[in-house]
């Protein structure tokens, strides 16, 4: 399969919050306005592009030669964990204000399924590196443009007129029914 | 044992981890397209988070308050690596249909959460009721969401025929859409079903007054 199907199939036809539903608690909780998931959106693009570059080595390099596969789960948690902190830390420093504004989702970046999840397909659909990091970056833009997409539709909603009994969470998910219809249209996309 | 009951209790409608606090719910709305996969998941969830709590609550005078959050990890990894090798050799069939769920189990936001807001404090006997609560309450959500979207999409229940002959499967209901707009109405249940349980609640105590 060549890079630009992967990356195409990775954000359209199987984007990772509307038809493989990962991820889906950052996007109901960030996705109030268009600032905080871009800057969600990009701070996960990061942690799931860097998590893909050092886990495929490790598993391939290490786990493997030594046998070690059945630690695979574990390996992977702590290097998205650490990846998460760096993130935070870079943040804290260099754009405060979005630091504070992310509050708790950014150090629940780490329980994101959306990132452990690329890492195992990379593993799962055994692909190369190059491969692997596409995977990844078209992923990870999937999941970017859906939060956007998602914090327009909720910015309409919030003058709309909605139904009694969908108030509150249930008009969302509703919303989010519609979008995944709509994107389900790119299936024809790709064979 | 009253008091048990009510740490048990709280998991299935007050604090449902997937209707009212919103978590985990990535598995909820992807393994519900059949009802067998919402039991195997539910399962699976509930051995993990019900192990996590004991182990974690047997050391919480152990474990120190800066490293807490990695040794969590470490240990819920470990019971999920348990289920996943068990299910992939006793149940190879469930475990391929649930895919990437079962090892994602260890991100799954209510086993951290019941780790860190409970298991960390309290006594283990308590921990497990806590677990168990939880692992009951994520295990209806999902078989009732699993049913619903099997019944209409498919027309069976646990793989078996149930609707008449004539019924037309209606296709959107399994497809990712349609579990979006079941858990939508779910969730609006949820918040009528507590709404009307603090009304009954209410009721009585105003006739005493």
């Amino acid at each position: 399969m060549n890079v630009i199907g992967i990356f195409l199939a990775a954000s359209l036809t199987d984007n990772v919050l509307l038809m493989r539903f990962l991820g889906l608690c950052p996007f109901i909780g960030m996705s109030a306005d268009v600032n905080k998931s871009v800057g969600m959106g990009l701070a996960v693009t990061f942690v799931m592009v860097m998590a893909t570059a050092v886990t495929w080595p490790l598993y391939h390099f290490l786990l493997v030669p030594l046998e070690l596969t059945f630690l695979q789960i574990l390996v992977f948690i702590l290097v998205i964990a650490s990846l998460v902190q760096l993130v935070e830390f870079f943040l804290k420093k260099n754009v405060p204000s979005l630091y504070a504004s992310m509050g708790i989702y950014l150090p629940l970046i780490t329980t994101n399924c959306a990132i452990l999840a690329v890492t195992f397909d990379n593993i799962s659909k055994g692909y190369g590196l190059m491969e692997s990091v596409v995977y990844a970056v078209g992923v990870a833009f999937g999941f970017l443009v859906a939060m956007v997409l998602m914090a327009g539709i909720r910015s309409r909603l919030r003058t709309a007129p909605v139904p009694k009994f969908l108030e509150g969470t249930p008009i969302l998910f509703a919303a989010t029914s519609l979008l995944a219809t709509a994107f389900m249209g790119f299936s024809g996309l790709i064979k | 044992m009253q008091r048990l009951w009510k740490i048990f209790s709280k998991g299935i409608v007050y604090e449902n981890p997937l209707l009212m606090l919103m978590i985990g719910l990535c598995s909820a709305v992807a393994v519900t397209s059949s009802v067998g996969n919402a039991v195997g998941m539910g399962g699976a969830m509930t051995f993990v988070i019900v192990f996590a709590e004991l182990v974690i609550s047997l050391f919480r005078k152990l474990i120190p308050n800066d490293a807490r959050i990695p040794i969590f990890i470490i240990v819920i990894a470990a019971f999920t690596t348990i289920i996943d090798l068990s299910m992939k050799a006793y149940l190879p069939e469930l475990s391929k249909s649930l895919g990437v769920f079962i090892p994602l189990i260890v991100v799954n936001c209510i086993i951290m959460g019941r780790v860190e807001a409970f298991a960390s404090k309290e006594k283990p006997l308590d921990a497990v009721v806590d677990a168990l609560g939880m692992g009951v309450g994520y295990t209806w959500v999902l078989v009732g969401i699993a049913a619903f979207r099997e019944l209409l999409g498919n027309g069976t229940l646990m793989a078996a025929q149930v609707m008449p002959e004539a019924f037309q499967p209606i296709l959107f209901f399994t497809l990712p859409p349609g579990g979006f707009m079941v858990f939508a109405l779910f969730i609006s249940f949820n918040i009528w079903l507590k709404k009307a349980m603090e009304r009954r609640a209410a009721a009585p105590a105003k006739e005493a007054a």
